[in-house]
């Protein structure tokens, strides 16, 4: 989008007038818009936030990429690819919704691409098996629409758009993971053990995807405060397990938890401890997949940058013969 | 970092169907207008969400300023008898 501005220098006292009619209209759920006043801190935390969520869809495409070409019919491979452009078009339209607030595409993939800027951690967990596509669509992009239905309303008019726009497409995604998992599931007992096997492996990585518990999230305050955020991180997280359960038990499949029960008092499921040494082992770059993903988009990037160049040396040439004529 | 040149942003409008305007999608980047048309092509219409395209260089786009809100738009908001509620119609009267 056309409108960014850098932020004018104000003194102290404007600043917190500024701030006070900025906090008034998020309080109001009026949207805040890429021209309007905003404290740079709340730039920051957008900017932050959009440009991860744009590298998790980016990065999201590869471990999935590694079974495209294996897939097991032409109807699952068609689904597969484009899943897997949705993703890049997912992680473009979230660039361009960072870019409103002023920062360039260039900079955030050269965040992405020095290991600055984070990404989901769900995708530094390696795909081994056909059953980790469907377990993906049908556990990772289910956790994701959890999150990002809450994120439809968020205060940043172009972020909220992008999310309205990507929960849309995201429910495809869900529905054709759930499709393979329950072929497998109702299949031979080897490819129900397969299902299984691709369950026990992706469930607690799925649960983290809500981020650490709301005592130890130290952005939730101003996040809530700011509108950015609705939900908490463990009642998001609650409800993708309440709203899962079922589904598990309807494939006759069972998640590692033996500590997973129905709680009849409250109305949700109990589930067991998180082993959240895992999630900051994976999130500080040491997951099965990190140096992977990240050598892979390195090297995408820098393959194809003569194409880039190429382009727009060819539209410099065009321009200038049109000039002339 | 890289001292390569981006590619320009441009804006995108598409037209969902024949009969409506064409409404802004979002933006992308692209090396000229051909290509941001067959890029907005993959990305706003993978579900048939158009008929017609237009993209329209950002750079290119004067916007009015948020400040300016008060003194563009509140005039409006005191003339009320630019709509046709204002106005006292005899209940026996019909058709207007």
């Amino acid at each position: 989008m056309a409108e960014v501005e850098k932020p004018e220098l104000v003194t102290a006292v404007d600043e917190a007038a500024l701030e006070a009619t900025f906090q008034a209209r998020v309080d109001a759920e009026t949207r805040v818009e890429p021209r309007d006043w905003m404290p740079e801190k709340y730039r920051k935390f957008m900017v932050r936030q959009i440009s991860q969520h744009a590298h998790s869809e980016y990065v999201g495409m590869l471990p999935e990429g590694n079974w495209i070409t294996r897939a097991p019919t032409l109807r699952r491979k068609a689904a597969l690819l484009a899943k897997i452009q949705d993703e890049a078009g997912h992680a473009a339209y979230l660039y361009s919704a960072a870019e409103t607030l002023g920062t360039s595409r260039d900079q955030m993939l050269e965040d992405l691409h020095s290991g600055k800027a984070k990404y989901s951690s769900i995708f530094n967990y390696p795909t081994l098996t056909w059953a980790d596509i469907g377990t993906i669509g049908w556990l990772v992009d289910g956790a994701a629409i959890v999150n990002q239905v809450a994120l439809c309303r968020t205060s940043y008019g172009p972020y909220a758009r992008a999310m309205v726009r990507i929960c849309k497409e995201e429910s495809f995604h869900q529905r054709q993971g759930f499709e393979i998992i329950t072929t497998l599931a109702h299949g031979a007992p080897e490819q129900k053990a397969m299902a299984q096997d691709a369950l026990n492996r992706w469930w607690w990585p799925a649960l983290m995807m809500f981020g650490p518990h709301d005592a130890d999230s130290p952005n939730s305050e101003i996040a809530f405060k700011w509108k950015v955020k609705r939900q908490s991180n463990d009642d998001l997280r609650q409800r993708f397990v309440d709203m899962t359960i079922p589904q598990a038990d309807y494939l006759g499949l069972t998640v590692p938890d033996p500590d997973l029960k129905w709680n009849g008092e409250t109305g949700h499921y109990d589930f067991g401890p998180i082993d959240w040494d895992e999630f900051w082992r994976v999130v500080k770059g040491d997951g099965l997949c990190n140096r992977d993903r990240l050598d892979a988009r390195r090297s995408a990037h820098e393959d194809g940058a003569w194409v880039r160049e190429a382009a727009l040396a060819h539209a410099e040439k065009k321009r200038a013969a049109k000039s002339a004529a | 970092m890289t001292t390569r040149k981006e590619w320009p942003l441009w804006e995108v409008f598409i037209r969902s169907r024949d009969g409506l305007h064409h409404k802004h999608a979002g933006s992308l980047h692209a090396p000229d207008a051909e290509l941001a048309i067959q890029n907005a092509r993959d990305l706003y219409t993978r579900r048939s969400e158009g008929v017609s395209i237009w993209v329209v260089p950002s750079a290119r786009i004067t916007a009015s300023e948020p400040a300016d809100k008060d003194s563009l738009f509140d005039p409006a908001a005191s003339k009320v008898y630019r709509h046709p509620t204002f106005y006292t119609i005899p209940e026996e009267v019909t058709n207007i």
